[in-house]
């Protein structure tokens, strides 16, 4: 075998590809890499405060609690929407098919000022229960953790339902059948076969709403108002404002960490193309 | 480890099955009488699978009921029939072992652990798969995944066992030799077994009695031999083994290719000319065609017929007056 067929022509069709994306992408995050040892100076300083400061526990702390709160709430919302889907008929399973995509397909943005109109001191809800006269005071359903949850999970919950739903539609109809059969009540057969052949999907809609969870900037910024400060939006601010790049990298280097290590739990359980939207294969 | 021999007997009256306008059971009435191999015989779309989920309690019955030992169970819900059935493609739990697919019987009605670890290992021996305990069933070939559904049906000693094309994805090599083990267990366990197929040999080699069925009604039932001797209708006749018919005084009649002999020109009460002929090791099959009966077939042993016949050749045909069995309208 010669060297130049060893080399591949087609590479030369995809050089200039792969330059881009080396010069446009992996350049900056080895950047960010960079700068979390490096500023404001050289060390593992910015590492160090993880453990010395209580404000970056703190955030740290929020953020967790809230992306496994909005991890559990997704999926077992999600699980019973896709439960409800995959046992109605084709007609139905496209119309709700519609709805969660139209939800999905709708920004992020819109959808959380439209929360804050439906729940907010003056929105539709709190009008509407004080004017029939239930509470005399509003309730503070955002501007808080709630607020964040409620925009959160109704973000996440089809991430949630599309990889449960295939996993549901999966399923073997006379396996049920056969559990019936051997004497197992509606709920023996639910909790011993049907929940243990639905589990890569849970496992991979929890993966892929906690993983989607950990970045979130806009909807914790304003149904949050500042009080619930997530990862994401403390990054914004040490880059825009405080200019303390070197934490505000730090930070990045963790996330993207923490997602890669979980990508990497993922892959275990299903083909990530899949779970990604990719090719069926 | 058997059945306990007073029960397993079946008794379905005017059971239909509707869907819409269409009727997928038309009417059935049957005794299935304890102990035995019965046979659901039939085409696609004949009800017998139907008919089948319908003793299982998966298909509600339109009109009519079913009663086992005289005591109806009509509206009981499948999972307490305690009913044990294989599946087509045997619907093993993929994500349970062996032992643990087996014992589910035992384990769903909370049975204490040893016993369960007894009757699994009896099982497990019974369909001779001791040592797969704790196989997966994605690592079992389909020989052995049947004995599997077998083990996990017959665990809780059902009075009846209900069996849907069980053989359907098997070799045809393999197939035969199941047949011999399902045989085989059927005389050890002593359980009611109703087999639901469409292949005529399964029905013939394997059951006590079989249920020919068309277009959701019952055509006839008897015993292998009665069926395949005595054919009531043209439909049974030809669904189960090859058949010739021919007219004869308003009447029709079935005459089995193996019952007409072939004879020199000029003897017997027929004469035709030979169309084509087939090699099947012990059978020469012939294609005859008779002025007066259209196309006939006849086999002749291959050892016994001497020379074979060309195309062309004129011969005479004869057959006994029993071989002619006389048909419905």
């Amino acid at each position: 075998m010669t060297r130049t067929q060893r080399l591949n022509p087609a590479w030369f069709l995809v050089a200039p590809l792969l330059a881009l994306v080396a010069v446009m992408f992996a350049g900056p995050l080895v950047n960010i890499l960079w700068l979390s040892f490096t500023d404001p100076e050289p060390g593992i300083a910015n590492y160090a405060a993880l453990i010395e400061k209580a404000s970056l526990q703190k955030l740290l702390w929020t953020t967790l609690r809230v992306c496994l709160i909005t991890t559990v709430l997704s999926v077992v919302l999600g699980y019973s929407i896709a439960y409800a889907m995959a046992n109605v008929a084709e007609s139905s399973r496209q119309r709700m098919m519609l709805f969660i995509l139209i939800s999905f397909w709708i920004s992020v943005l819109v959808r959380t000022f439209s929360w804050i109109m439906l729940l907010g001191r003056n929105g539709l809800l709190n009008n509407g229960l004080i004017e029939l006269g239930l509470i005399s005071e509003p309730i503070a359903f955002v501007r808080n953790e709630l607020g964040v949850l409620i925009g959160m999970v109704h973000y996440m919950i089809p991430y949630a339902v599309l990889p449960i739903l295939a996993a549901m539609q999966g399923i073997d109809g006379r396996v049920l059948q056969a559990s019936r059969n051997l004497g197992a009540s509606p709920a023996q057969t639910f909790w011993r076969v049907y929940l243990p052949l639905t589990k890569p999907g849970v496992i991979a809609g929890a993966l892929l709403v906690f993983i989607l969870s950990l970045g979130f900037y806009v909807t914790p910024a304003i149904l949050g108002g500042g009080k619930v400060l997530m990862v994401a939006e403390y990054i914004s601010v040490q880059v825009l404002i405080t200019l303390k790049w070197g934490t505000a990298a730090m930070l990045a280097v963790l996330m993207l960490g923490s997602v890669l290590g979980l990508l990497y739990v993922l892959s275990r359980f299903m083909k990530l193309s899949a779970a990604l939207g990719g090719g069926r294969t | 480890m058997g059945a306990d021999p007073a029960s397993g007997g079946l008794m379905l009256r005017g059971l239909v099955k509707r869907y819409g306008a269409v009727e997928a059971v038309a009417g059935i009435d049957l005794e299935i009488r304890r102990g035995e191999f019965l046979t659901l015989l039939g085409p696609s779309g004949s009800g017998k699978t139907t008919l089948l989920m319908m003793i299982a309690g998966f298909q509600d019955a339109t009109e009519g009921e079913i009663l086992l030992d005289g005591q109806p169970i009509t509206a009981t819900p499948a999972e307490k029939r305690n009913f044990g059935m294989v599946f087509q493609g045997y619907a093993l739990f993929p994500h349970m072992t062996v032992r643990d697919n087996i014992g589910y019987a035992l384990s769903v009605r909370h049975r204490p652990k040893p016993e369960i670890a007894a009757r699994v290992a009896e099982m497990l021996e019974l369909v001779q798969l001791q040592g797969m305990d704790d196989r997966l069933p994605a690592q079992l070939s389909g020989g052995q995944q049947q004995r599997v559904a077998l083990a996990r049906a017959l665990v809780f000693s059902p009075p009846v066992l209900l069996l849907d094309e069980p053989l359907g994805a098997l070799d045809r090599k393999l197939r035969i030799e199941v047949q011999e083990q399902l045989k085989d267990l059927h005389r050890r366990v002593g359980t009611t077994f109703v087999y639901v197929t469409h292949d005529q040999e399964e029905a013939l080699s394997m059951s006590d009695r079989v249920v020919i069925m068309r277009a959701g009604r019952i055509e006839q039932v008897g015993t292998p031999e009665d069926l395949y001797t005595r054919p009531r209708t043209e439909f049974a006749a030809s669904f189960l083994g090859k058949s010739n018919f021919i007219d004869r005084d308003g009447r029709r009649f079935s005459i089995r290719p193996e019952r007409i002999d072939l004879l020199p020109l000029g003897a017997g009460r027929s004469r035709g000319r030979v169309l084509s002929l087939s090699y099947f090791g012990p059978l020469l099959k012939y294609r005859i065609e008779t002025p007066d009966h259209g196309v006939l077939e006849v086999d002749v042993d291959a050892w016994r017929g001497g020379v074979a016949l060309a195309a062309g050749a004129e011969v005479g045909l004869d057959w006994t007056d029993e071989a002619a069995m006389p048909l419905e309208k």
